[in-house]
């Protein structure tokens, strides 16, 4: 059964969003991390990038395939996570632990379209 | 609608992962594609390929007529000997690549791709005419399985009770085990030691069980079978071959026989090999851990010059690389070329396009 944690929000595309005041840290879930298999690259966005709510800031690639990111929020992405450069595979150990990018929320109405854990686990145990 | 393998049920009580290829609906991941590409690598991996076609050409003329449609050169071939080849279209343009088994004077056994059975029949039954010969699609009738890696040939021998080590690379034999004939090869398509097994549905089911309940061998899914055979080099048809890809393209020109009397697409090919071919498949190698993948752009100084045929970061050798079907004016060893992968380009250079050392047993 794939971890779901209280108090974050979540993306129908399988990102989580953990908000602290201003900012967010965005990664995958637990979920994506197992439908993926071993993660092998991270594509990740740039300090100061701008990032758009459905609009894609990477990719996170598996032996097989390769899987757009999306993001759930809008910003400024203020650091990006480094040890998935040299470690991908941290993020199949502890998706929620491994962020990707951490981002200056430029509208934080945008949250109240995402996803609570309980709903989100709901939609993890239709699919 | 995908058709199923006969061993299907089996994939499905194991948990694979399944999805359609070539046709049918096939195993493609059973733990993870990274173990299971290890464990050929380094022991024993089992894979059903039962998707795969075989044809069967026999009668008088049966070496002429394959001799006609194949590249490469059977006549005069001693009984047991497998050849690698292609048929072409008169242009050069490739029908499929396939293996054809002498199994007797004038017995051929034809082994051809899952996606290309019927193009491929059509094909075969359109240049009939003027040859004596019973051709016949086995492809409904033919389970197969293949046995990969180091251990194999102890596998095939201890679990299996068929004896093969007799066997050298490239070579068949039948054997006959309760009242049916088995056919067993020394190939593969994974750069190990391996067999080949076709038989009935019944008996690849009978082994499949016995293979599983050994423990001496894992299942293995054709995630890991591309991983494999993209990583020694070898072609798939679709990606580094097609109707557009001519062998000689594909850097494939070993298994063209030009001094061959004729075949379909000869002159073609002659002429390709002769005055030079405009896009060529290379192997690149990326910089960056980022993954080409197939019909992702390839560029030089920015210009578009072709695109990637398959990529992967590899995972006997912990590299980024791909071939590719490129301008044949940037193929030469370390031209300095980029690929645009999503948003971004990465800088790569031409290498040979074998990124691990193949283990055969000659």
């Amino acid at each position: 059964m794939a971890k779901v944690i209280e108090g974050l929000f979540y993306s129908e595309s399988h990102e989580y969003v953990k908000v602290e005041g201003d900012f967010a840290y965005v990664g995958i879930t637990d979920y994506a991390q197992h439908a993926l298999g071993n993660v092998v690259y991270v594509d990740m966005p740039e300090v100061d990038d701008e990032v758009e709510a459905d609009e894609d800031f990477g990719a996170v690639e598996s032996v097989k395939a390769a899987s757009d990111l999306i993001s759930p929020v809008s910003g400024t992405v203020v650091e990006v996570n480094e040890a998935l450069e040299d470690k991908p595979e941290l993020l199949n150990e502890d998706a929620f632990e491994n962020w990707i990018m951490k981002v200056q929320l430029s509208d934080k109405s945008e949250l109240d379209a995402l996803m609570d854990a309980t709903a989100y686990e709901e939609l993890c145990n239709k699919e | 609608m995908e058709k199923k393998t006969c061993l299907y049920d089996k994939h499905v009580a194991l948990g694979a992962l399944m999805q359609p290829f070539g046709g049918f609906i096939m195993p493609i991941q059973y733990s993870n594609i990274t173990d299971e590409h290890n464990t050929v690598r380094q022991h024993c991996g089992v894979f059903d390929v039962s998707h795969m076609g075989e044809v069967t050409v026999k009668g008088p003329d049966a070496e002429r007529y394959v001799s006609h449609i194949f590249t490469n050169d059977v006549r005069g071939a001693e009984p047991g000997k497998i050849f690698y080849g292609m048929m072409c279209y008169e242009n050069g343009g490739t029908v499929d690549d396939l293996l054809v088994y002498k199994m007797a004077e004038n017995d051929f056994f034809l082994v051809i791709n899952a996606a290309n059975i019927d193009k491929d029949v059509e094909w075969m039954k359109s240049h009939l005419e003027g040859f004596d010969v019973e051709f016949e699609n086995r492809s409904e009738y033919y389970g197969q399985l293949a046995v990969q890696g180091p251990e194999a040939e102890q596998v095939v021998e201890e679990v299996l009770g068929l004896e093969c080590k007799d066997l050298v690379f490239y070579t068949t034999k039948t054997i006959d085990v309760a009242g049916e004939t088995v056919i067993i090869s020394r190939t593969g398509y994974t750069g190990e030691d391996g067999f080949e097994i076709y038989a009935s549905h019944a008996f690849i089911n009978e082994q499949w069980d016995k293979l599983m309940a050994s423990g001496r061998c894992k299942p293995c899914g054709l995630g890991c079978r591309d991983t494999l055979r993209f990583e020694v080099g070898l072609p798939l048809y679709g990606d580094e071959l097609s109707s557009e890809i001519s062998p000689v393209m594909a850097g494939l020109s070993m298994f063209c026989k030009l001094d061959k009397p004729e075949f379909i697409g000869k002159e073609a090919l002659a002429a390709q090999k002769a005055e030079g071919v405009k896009q060529k498949v290379v192997g690149i190698e990326l910089s960056d851990r980022a993954i080409p993948r197939h019909g992702y752009k390839v560029l030089h100084e920015g210009e578009e010059i072709g695109e990637v045929t398959t990529g992967y970061h590899t995972i006997s050798s912990d590299k980024s690389v791909c071939m590719a079907l490129i301008d044949a004016r940037f193929a030469k060893l370390g031209t300095e070329l980029e690929i645009q992968i999503r948003k971004k380009t990465f800088p790569g250079v031409v290498v040979k396009k074998k990124f691990y050392d193949k283990h055969y047993k000659k």
